[in-house]
Parts: C-alpha cells; sequence; structure tokens
C-alpha cells in the first residue's frame, strides 16, 4: 500500500538553511546537505530544498546544492527556487534533482507548465501555490507568497494539472508560520477535485495536525519546516504516532 | 569490475551515478557498442517517455545491441519498461526482450504513483537480504502487467509486475538509487550477481 509522506522542507539562502515565519524575518538554521542527512537517516520520505538566494548567479548556486545533495542522500527530493525556464530544469534534473517545483513562472507563463511535461514528464513536474484567503476568496500569490494574483486557487489547481503538473505543492499563506493546523478544508477540495497527489504545507505545530492533514484534509503527503529544523517534533515519533493512528506510514 | 550505463536520452541518470559511487563503484556512462559490450554489467536506467526513448536508441542502433547483451543488464524505471514487449505510452513498440506489456494505470486512484510503496512475493538474487514488505520508492503512470517473468510484486490500483528477470534480464520500476537503504541493498547485490 501506498504511504503517506512527510517532507520535511529546507528553505536556503546563500547555501544556508532558514526558516521564516510568514516568509519574513529569516533565522538561520544550519547546513542544508548535513541538515537534509540527519532527515533521510531519521525516516523523511522526500527532501524538498527552496532556494531563495537572489542573485545573479541563481542557477548557478541551485545546480551545486543539487549535486551536493544528490552525493549525499540517497531518498527523492525537489528543489524549487526561480525556476523558470527549460534550461533551468534541465540543468536541476541533469545535477540529480527528482523532481522540481515551479511557482511565480508558472504564474507569469502558465504554458510552461505544458512545456516542461511535455519535456521531462509530468512526474518530475511539482507546482507550487501559494495561497492566501482575501476577502474571502482564495487566491494564488506569487513571489513568495509577496503578490496576490486574481487567480482563484481552486481554478489554478485544476489548470496546473490540465497542463501537466505531476504534483501540487499547496501552501496556505494564512497557516504558515501559525503552528495551528493545516488549511484542511482546501487542502482536501483540492485532493478530491484533482487526480494528482497533494502535498499540504503551512500550519504544522502538534503532532495531531499531522493526523488532521491526512484524514481531514486529504493530502497525500505532508511538508513542515521549523517544527523539525527546531526540534520541536522529532521524525520517528511522528511517523509512529501516525502509524498508531492508522495512518500507513513508511517504517 | 567494469560497469557501463546505456548513454541514452532519458534523464535522472545522475543519481544513479552516485548511488554507485556511494558503493564504490565508478561507472562509465557510454553509447559505445564496443563499451556496452565489453561490460561486466550493464545498467540501463531513465526517466522519460516511452517512444521518444524507443525512436532515440534505434536511430542509435543501440536497441540490438542491448538486445544481444550476455552479461547481467538491470532495467530501472523506464529502463524496465523499455525492455519489455509493447507499452500504451504513445502505443510504442519496445525491445521486445522480455514478453510483458506496459499499461497505464486506471484512473481510479491518483496517477502518477508517487511515494513509497511495499515490494512483496521476491524470487530473486537481486532481493537478496531483503524482507518482504520492504519499502521503496516509486513514481511513474505506466506499470508492467504480471507476467511469467515477475519476481516481485506491488499493489496500487492493482497488483502489478515492480520487478522482472529473465536469463541476463533483471528489471525494476520502483527507484533503487533513491531507495534509502533497502535500495542500496538492491543495486550492491546486481553488483555482487
Amino acid at each position: 500500500m501506498l504511504t503517506k509522506r512527510i517532507i520535511p522542507c529546507l528553505d536556503v539562502k546563500d547555501g544556508k538553511t532558514v526558516k521564516g515565519v510568514n516568509f519574513l524575518n529569516l533565522r538561520d538554521a544550519g547546513d542544508p546537505v548535513e541538515l537534509g542527512a540527519l532527515y533521510s537517516q531519521q525516516g523523511a520520505d522526500e527532501l524538498v530544498f527552496l532556494d531563495i538566494t537572489a542573485t545573479l548567479e541563481k542557477r548557478g548556486t541551485l545546480v551545486e546544492l543539487v549535486k551536493r545533495v544528490a552525493q549525499h542522500i540517497n531518498i527523492p527530493f525537489t528543489i524549487g527556487g526561480g525556476i523558470g525556464s527549460i534550461e533551468d530544469v534541465s540543468a536541476c534534473l541533469n545535477a540529480g534533482a527528482d523532481k522540481v517545483s515551479v511557482n511565480s513562472s508558472a504564474i507569469k507563463n502558465p504554458a510552461l507548465i505544458d512545456q516542461l511535461s511535455k519535456e521531462f514528464g509530468n512526474q518530475c513536474i511539482v507546482v507550487a501555490i501559494d495561497t492566501r484567503n482575501v476577502g474571502g476568496m482564495n487566491l494564488v500569490h506569487s513571489h513568495g507568497g509577496t503578490k496576490p494574483t486574481d487567480l482563484d486557487t481552486i481554478a489554478w489547481a485544476k489548470e496546473m494539472q490540465e497542463r501537466g503538473a505531476g504534483e501540487l505543492l499547496l501552501t496556505s499563506m494564512d497557516k504558515d508560520g501559525t503552528k495551528a493546523g493545516f488549511a484542511n478544508e482546501l487542502t482536501a477540495y483540492i485532493s478530491t477535485h484533482v487526480s494528482i497527489p497533494i502535498i499540504a504545507s503551512g500550519g504544522a505545530g502538534t503532532m495531531e495536525h499531522f493526523t488532521d492533514v491526512f484524514t481531514l484534509g486529504k493530502a497525500d503527503a505532508a511538508l513542515a519546516a521549523s517544527i523539525f529544523h527546531f526540534k520541536e517534533i522529532a521524525i520517528p515519533e511522528l511517523k509512529s504516532y501516525l502509524s498508531g493512528k492508522g495512518i500507513h506510514m513508511r517504517k | 569490475m567494469k560497469l557501463a550505463i546505456v548513454k541514452y536520452n532519458a534523464g535522472n541518470i545522475q543519481s544513479v551515478i552516485y548511488a554507485l559511487n556511494r558503493l564504490g563503484i565508478e561507472p562509465v556512462l557510454t553509447d559505445d557498442v564496443d563499451e556496452l559490450r565489453s561490460a561486466d554489467k550493464v545498467l540501463f536506467p531513465g526517466q522519460g517517455e516511452a517512444s521518444n526513448a524507443m525512436n532515440y536508441l534505434r536511430s542509435k542502433g543501440l536497441d540490438q545491441v542491448i538486445k544481444d547483451l550476455k552479461q547481467p543488464v538491470f532495467g530501472i524505471c523506464i529502463g524496465q519498461q523499455l525492455l519489455c514487449e509493447h507499452s500504451e505510452e504513445n502505443n510504442t513498440d519496445c525491445l521486445g526482450i522480455i514478453p510483458a506489456k506496459v499499461k497505464k494505470f486506471p484512473p481510479l486512484d491518483k496517477v502518477p504513483q508517487i511515494g513509497w510503496n511495499t515490494v512483496t512475493e521476491l524470487k530473486s538474487p537481486l532481493f537478496k537480504g531483503i524482507a518482504e514488505e520492504s519499502y521503496v520508492y516509486f513514481v511513474h503512470s505506466y506499470y508492467v502487467e504480471s507476467n511469467a517473468y515477475q519476481i516481485a510484486t506491488t499493489n496500487y490500483i492493482l497488483p502489478y509486475a515492480c520487478a522482472l528477470q529473465k536469463d541476463n534480464f533483471y528489471a525494476v520500476q520502483f527507484h533503487p538509487e533513491k531507495s534509502s537503504d533497502v535500495g542500496e541493498q538492491i543495486l550492491k547485490n546486481f553488483i555482487e550477481l
């Protein structure tokens, strides 16, 4: 039976892991490759590395990070952060990434997802969606969640699947950094209205929140950052807790 | 030991190379006929689309070279599917080394299957030291139908052949290079065949 996945996310800036609260106030949390290897040993099912470095040599730093991760870690990982072209994706996949995550570039040019899935197969194309409730509407936000768009989150999720996304990484900006639980209602709605896996992100604070996102939220995978980085929840305990709740986990 | 990896237009070869490096092997990535023929072991990995991959292999004459190999050959992911007779992915005639058919998952659950699933009914030296119900990592939309050359089974939507063996040809649908310690052991088993 296919298991639900626990995915630590490592936000990387200038080669170091950072984690923001509501995407602001970055704090340093160590070397991404060392941290990734530690999570892998602890039973993480996958890793996500988001490079938030904003320099002209962007692709170079991305590819260097991918190489180091792929050399040292034997579980799958996704790389994201400023990926905007076939060339970027090709460079990351050739360096050893399993999947790439595309966000703002897909908003700017939705046809990019058609091109990428045709070129590389949909299994390696993750579309990241940052969503926030604005006046009762769930709207997609771009540029690390800072810029609102007029795209309805649910319609956008469906469009991204149709264009060839293999997986959706749904981050609730309303929940991110709050530790008050995932956006279960929205996650469940999207998960049951698309036919590709959903990674839920934003709001993890307790082990119970993970139970909720897999049951109420119908998520295929759950992503979290600071609760793992700052050792508030350990992955082995989390997975054994979830197994005890009847949620299928890799042992 | 000389291990050659078939160089063609399928992606994600670098992870396999790194996984072999971790086992102390420096593989040669090549489409050179003599190098492939003279290698002790041949790996045929990759991710990609079946018809593009087959067209490329035919255009380079690699289809015949692979069929004629006598040393242990290990197909991974699309490599497994290409060793079969036919794939529903763009109605593609494959290498036909293993008489089995590749089908698309019916839309009864999420497709692609992405994540960790168990392997059972393990039947080959490839799985020496691997426990039944071990977890390995899958990413795929097409699967190999159950058949006489099946050496392991996975269940997703339906039970299917997640590993095959016929003569010197071995193949798995999952990614041993991404399957943590279990995958590492399977790669080691292939190297030690």
